[in-house]
């Protein structure tokens, strides 16, 4: 383990048994993570890309000691998250996103201030801190407010205020934009970006299912699927591996039976992906070179289907994660994670 | 010798971050305790609370023997229904913290992941429920003996032995929270009913309202083996001064017995609590129970 590693992780993985109340035998059995390998350094702003279900919050679970895997290991600060939690535990800290937690009796300031208490903060510390974060993220005006009295949005925005209060070596983030609206979530993006530039030594572990998030923040993005992380790199080298490629959208007028594999068995054409748009379609391609475009265009007249716009464009994660996993994001939703 | 530096050092900082957790706790739980409804209707809910539960027991009382309040057995009953309120306030006030915390405010995993001792903070947690406890008591025993005449003469009472028993009884019940919390911990369904359920029991067979010899033979072991049935023994005998007639079944134990006995058991409900918290405390964490919750 070298002490330049803020987590690392070997060969992890995590099953859930669902077991038959009466009978007490094993129903069912969800592979919820399995042989994860990564090493994350001090001073990075690591993403997990992956849409729900694809065991994001079980690795965090895991790394901050709520959960003990059942196979391989994994360490967070150096110290193994099964066998020394207490000496991981006063150096990280957590904030899940799309929850209403909290004591709604407490205003926002003894919210934040009984948290700082408990990792040992002296209060006139921890009262400095707690206004100077509250400004930066725009609460400051809510510090008396009861947290009950709090939309789930500025819930949220107070939870993760509770997360950086304490200033922690290692915090991770799970869904931290998850419920806001387009600005809150701009907000809460940028405090996180001046956060790590104010403090090049600490390390964030971000899991998100949002594409601009990941490629907008992290110096580098784990894509995970079903468990599995498919790739681990920085967003531009990610992306770099489809710029040989040629990217095409073009939105059609209703398919008329046409399938992706279809388009897939042309020469050239590495990855079809069809959608439902207004009123038509959306065709992602992605093609080997230019060249291979007449070919599609002349599949698609064969079936009268007519081109309504064509776009070429520039390589993003969503389609690192279509290259990786067959499908866009948005298709892999709705997998229940435990 | 630089391990023993180690050493020392690092029980330093356990003992500092244990008070840091029941210090903090306790704060929180008062403040749950008390806000929430206006100081007025919270005072008036404090007094209404054991004076009706009291009030149910003593018509009891007067229709079953016709009203013989001056017999001695009613001290004795009342006594001991009086401060059962510790068993429920003190037992369930500590385990009903993993229950609030993760079901209601959501907040257990936050709790779990700061460098808190999680026993301490549960225990502070119990610490608001004590002193609304104690409040409930004290109104108990104030409507009995300005009612109902239950004899009480600060003269008389046992205070050295008075005191001495209720401070090791609220250790003993608060070790016996710590129990019933862990296992709380690897109980997402019915969790409910726990508290309730085991104060229910042990009111049954503690002797708090009958002696043990009312019980079925193959119960009495039980009642014996509770260490509740032996503190308000000594509660009872400490403020009366003298032992119910109705009340044989621990007659022929003097005090320093029953109070070896108390200490006794109390050591061995610490032993449970310390076992139990680290067995569920790594269920839990197997099992992924520590958020979970099941928004019943």
């Amino acid at each position: 383990m070298s002490a330049d590693l803020a987590i690392e992780t070997h060969h992890l993985g995590r099953i859930y048994t669902i077991r038959n109340r009466r009978e007490r035998r094993i129903r069912k059995e969800i592979v919820a993570l399995q042989d994860v390998n990564l090493e994350v350094p001090r001073g990075e702003l690591f993403g997990l890309l992956g849409p729900n279900g694809a065991g994001k919050t079980t690795l965090i679970k895991i790394l901050t000691t709520l959960l003990a895997p059942t196979t391989g290991w994994a360490r967070v600060a150096g110290y193994d998250v099964v066998r020394e939690p207490q000496k991981i535990r006063p150096r990280i800290n957590m904030v899940s996103g799309g929850e209403t937690s909290g004591y709604g009796l407490l205003t926002v300031r003894e919210n934040l201030w009984m948290f700082a208490q408990f990792y040992g903060l002296p209060s006139r510390e921890a009262n400095r801190r707690i206004e100077d974060l509250l400004r930066r993220i725009g609460l400051a005006d809510r510090i008396h407010t009861k947290s009950s009295d709090l939309s789930t949005g500025l819930r949220q925005k107070m939870n993760i205020v509770r997360g950086f209060l304490t200033d922690p070596e290692i915090l991770f983030l799970d869904e931290p934009t998850l419920g806001l609206d387009v600005n809150a979530a701009r907000d809460v993006r940028q405090f996180i970006r001046e956060w790590m530039d104010a403090h090049p030594d600490r390390t964030v572990l971000l899991t998100t299912h949002y594409m601009v998030e990941a490629d907008e923040l992290c110096d580098r993005v784990a894509i995970i699927s079903q468990g599995r992380v498919l790739a681990c790199d920085s967003p531009e080298a990610l992306k770099r591996r489809l710029r040989r490629e040629a990217l095409f959208d073009i939105e059609i007028t209703a398919p008329n039976g046409l399938t992706a594999a279809a388009l897939e068995a042309l020469p050239g054409v590495r990855k079809a992906v069809l959608s439902d748009a207004d009123g038509g379609a959306l065709l992602k391609l992605v093609l080997a070179e230019d060249s291979a475009l007449p070919g599609v265009i002349g599949v698609l007249t064969e079936r009268a289907v007519r081109v309504r716009h064509l776009t070429k464009r520039e390589p993003t994660l969503e389609d690192v994660f279509v290259e990786l996993v067959g499908r866009p994001l948005a298709e892999e939703e709705g997998r229940d994670e435990p | 010798m630089s391990r023993n530096v180690y050493s020392s050092a690092s029980f330093r900082e356990r003992w500092a971050a244990a008070w840091r957790s029941f210090r903090v706790a306790t704060w929180l739980g008062w403040q749950i305790e008390s806000n929430w409804t206006d100081p007025f209707l919270f005072a008036v809910y404090s007094m209404v609370k054991p004076l009706a539960s009291a009030a149910i027991l003593v018509v009891m009382y007067g229709v079953i023997t016709n009203g013989q309040f001056q017999h001695p057995i009613f001290p004795y009953i009342y006594l001991g229904n009086a401060f059962y309120i510790y068993v429920g306030a003190v037992m369930t006030g500590v385990s009903w913290a993993v229950i609030d915390d993760r079901e209601h405010y959501r907040t257990l995993k936050y709790i779990y992941v700061a460098p808190i001792r999680i026993p301490a903070y549960w225990l502070g947690r119990g610490v608001a429920r004590f002193l609304t406890g104690s409040f409930a008591v004290l109104i108990t025993l104030a409507a009995g003996v300005l009612f109902l005449h239950v004899p009480f003469h600060p003269a008389r009472v046992n205070w050295p032995l008075f005191l001495l028993s209720l401070t090791l009884g609220v250790v003993m019940l608060a070790l016996m929270g710590l129990v019933l919390a862990s296992i709380s911990l690897m109980i997402a369904h019915h969790f409910f009913l726990i508290g309730e359920a085991v104060a229910g029991a042990l009111y049954l067979l503690s002797g708090a309202i009958f002696p043990l010899e009312v019980l079925p033979p193959w119960l009495r072991p039980l009642g014996f083996a509770m260490p509740i049935t032996y503190w308000l023994e000594l509660i009872r005998r400490s403020l009366l001064g003298d032992v119910a007639r109705g009340f044989p079944t621990l007659s022929g134990f003097t005090n320093g017995q029953l109070l070896g006995i108390l200490a006794g058991l109390s050591v061995l409900f610490g032993l449970m609590a310390a076992v139990a918290f680290r067995l569920c405390d790594r269920q839990a964490r197997e099992k992924g129970l520590i958020d979970q919750t099941t928004n019943y």
